[in-house]
């Protein structure tokens, strides 16, 4: 039934949580109670067990303090659920079912992940806390009183549960930013490991303790500290397997998109495939310029006319030899002598020229025009001689000057696609309101930027499907190739392993630079 | 090939007899001296390979002594009357060329264009 309810509550909102967690945190003792019949569960739970402890030498403080606690654990461990389970669950459930097309019953499955990891992670966190307060509820008359020693393990059980639940949320709560194709082999290994891990410790403590009812309650609170002390170390260990160990960087892959040949270089570190492939899709947003479609059409007519113009005719009567004709048209058409590299080297450089003119055109006719706006000073505001405009009338004011020029310069390098009018007046109300020189207004528009620049229904690439002959878990190695496609295009990623660099050390003294005229003397004979 | 291989090896000097004129207190041989190891190599412009150290012949006197005899301006000078010349400073080489009381001088030179024109004529 719990698990029904846990259903319910991750089903409201993701983001909810750690909003309820940050809360839990700032107000610590100043809780108000939430409507939701869970958390009432949860908080009365917490009333239950305040009724007075066997061990109350602390007094009222201590009491209140481990109730503000009790309520921040009631109401946080609901939060601990995410931990780095959210993006692994993900993937358990995209591995059980890989090609799932339906949004619907992927979002179904997604939250179906989320419920299983939150109820690893409450079992988790409420464990500590159950080991401690499960002999005061069934055999509080047999314990032996435990004195300090007790309330000290108590504080830090708070604290480092406390330390623990800052640690994993500051870790693992954040919104998955992508959708890979397999789990992550670590965290799932994590994961078991937790899950065996937390068993055993269950297991132990039903067998020797809940059947015997062990009556030394120290050593119980032990058992419990040595668990919160052992979740701690997991913690680092998932801290170092999933962040610190790919931060060095031991491989540099190329990147190539394949219709234009633009690359770039990344460092990375030890990665799988996946994760590798969205560190490129990542950078490639924002270092690679925008995809243009309409830049490629002149070499696909050449290459269009490469093979045109040959025909075969078999002469030798019937019997149709394909491979042999298509060499013998591969072989004609290397021997024609067509002039379509002159073609090229005209047409470019007739294409440059007629950018060029055009670009002066436009950068004079923008200077012009940002010289009709003065900004009014605080103090000129009030005695203005004319009608005082806000950026976006100024800027609709001078845009008429240069729209044609700038729409035939747009038009020249193909980009009129990507800049709408309204974009166009939007950038330049910015650039005026933010003091910025027609050079910088310009900057848009006179080199194509990277896709993020644009808007979103220009990208030509949303989609991508990660094409690997590995298997795209298994980690990044000197000369592995993947290929990123979308519809339109794709980007081949070429991995190369950093050179192991060997350094020796050479000692100058400095009073050994000495150096000598040389001369070059000529004597008569 | 095997030919222009073996023309490297063979070098083709030439032997020149210079006869001193005397010049007042002086005898003079009518040229100019250039290079030594203790000079800069790289600012020689009569040498083909720029790590040659040796002495090479910068100027002739026109009329003198050693155009007479046949000296050519870039002549490398290999020998000075047995001595060697490959592996000396300029000062030496100067003075092996202006001994006082040596009224001759036999020198063993090599040309450049020689070596180039022998191996031309090899090829063809």
């Amino acid at each position: 039934m719990s698990a029904a309810m846990d259903t319910e509550s991750t089903y409201s909102g993701y983001s909810h949580y750690s909003g309820h967690s940050k809360k839990a945190h700032r107000q610590g003792r100043d809780r108000h109670k939430s409507p939701r019949s869970k958390d009432g569960s949860r908080s009365e739970k917490s009333v239950t067990i305040q009724t007075p402890p066997a061990e109350p030498l602390l007094g009222n403080d201590a009491s209140r303090a481990e109730e503000g606690q009790d309520d921040n654990w009631g109401e946080t461990t609901t939060a601990i659920t995410g931990t780095s389970e959210h993006s692994i669950s993900q993937e358990d459930i995209a591995r059980i079912s890989k090609d799932l097309e339906d949004s619907v019953g992927l979002d179904c499955k997604r939250y179906l992940g989320l419920t299983v990891a939150a109820v690893l992670g409450l079992l988790v966190f409420l464990t500590p806390i159950a080991f401690i307060l499960l002999p005061q509820i069934l055999w509080r008359d047999d314990l032996e009183p435990c004195g300090t020693v007790c309330e000290g393990l108590f504080i830090s059980v708070a604290f480092k549960l406390l330390i623990l639940l800052t640690g994993t949320w500051a870790l693992f709560f954040r919104q998955p930013k992508a959708d890979l194709p397999r789990v992550f082999v670590f965290r799932a290994l994590l994961l078991v490991l937790i899950f065996l891990f937390v068993f055993s410790y269950w297991l132990f403590y039903g067998v020797r303790i809940l059947d015997l009812k062990d009556t030394n309650y120290q050593g119980i609170v032990q058992y419990a500290v040595s668990l919160v002390d052992a979740l701690l170390f997991i913690h680092y260990l998932a801290i170092v397997l999933l962040e610190l160990r790919q931060l060095q960087p031991m491989f540099t892959i190329k990147v190539v998109r394949s219709t234009d040949g633009e690359s770039r270089y990344y460092s990375l570190g030890h990665l799988s495939i996946q994760r590798a492939a969205l560190v490129v899709l990542e950078n490639y947003y924002r270092d690679f310029t925008v995809y243009n479609p309409a830049l490629l059409t002149a070499s696909k007519s050449r290459a269009a006319k490469h093979m045109a113009g040959l025909k075969v005719y078999n002469v030798d009567g019937p019997g149709n030899n394909a491979s042999g004709q298509s060499r013998a048209m591969i072989a004609a058409a290397a021997r024609r002598r067509d002039s379509s590299h002159n073609e090229l080297y005209y047409e470019e450089a007739d294409h440059e020229r007629r950018v060029k003119k055009r670009r002066a055109r436009l950068v004079v006719a923008v200077e012009e025009a940002f010289t009709h706006i003065k900004r009014l000073q605080a103090e000129e505001q009030q005695k203005a001689p004319g009608e005082m405009m806000d950026p976006r009338e100024a800027a609709q004011a001078i845009f008429p000057s240069m729209a044609r020029v700038l729409q035939k310069y747009l038009r020249t390098t193909r980009q009129q696609q990507y800049h709408s009018m309204e974009s166009i007046l939007q950038h330049l109300s910015f650039c005026i309101t933010n003091n910025m020189t027609p050079k910088a207004f310009l900057e848009r528009y006179l080199n194509p930027g990277p896709t993020l620049q644009y808007d979103r229904d220009r990208w030509f690439s949303k989609q991508w499907t990660l094409v690997s002959e590995e298997a795209v878990t298994s980690g990044l190695q000197d000369g592995v190739v993947f290929v990123l496609k979308c519809l339109d295009f794709s980007l081949v990623v070429n991995v190369k392993k950093v050179p192991f660099i060997k350094l020796s050390e050479e000692f100058i003294d400095p009073k050994s630079h000495k150096f000598v005229l040389r001369l070059q003397s000529e004597t008569s004979v | 090939p095997l030919i222009t291989i073996l023309s490297c090896f063979i070098s083709f000097q030439q032997r020149i007899e210079i006869h001193k004129l005397r010049q007042g207190d002086n005898l003079i041989l009518g040229f100019s001296i250039g290079g030594g190891i203790d000079q800069d190599p790289t600012q020689n412009p009569f040498s083909e390979d720029k790590t040659d150290k040796g002495i090479y012949v910068t100027r002739v006197t026109e009329g003198g002594p050693a155009e007479v005899a046949g000296l050519q301006i870039g002549d490398k000078i290999m020998q000075v009357n047995g001595w060697d010349m490959t592996m000396v400073t300029h000062d030496q080489a100067r003075k092996r060329l202006t001994k006082r009381n040596e009224e001759v001088v036999r020198l063993l030179v090599t040309r450049q264009s020689l070596q180039k024109a022998v191996q031309q004529s090899m090829m063809s």
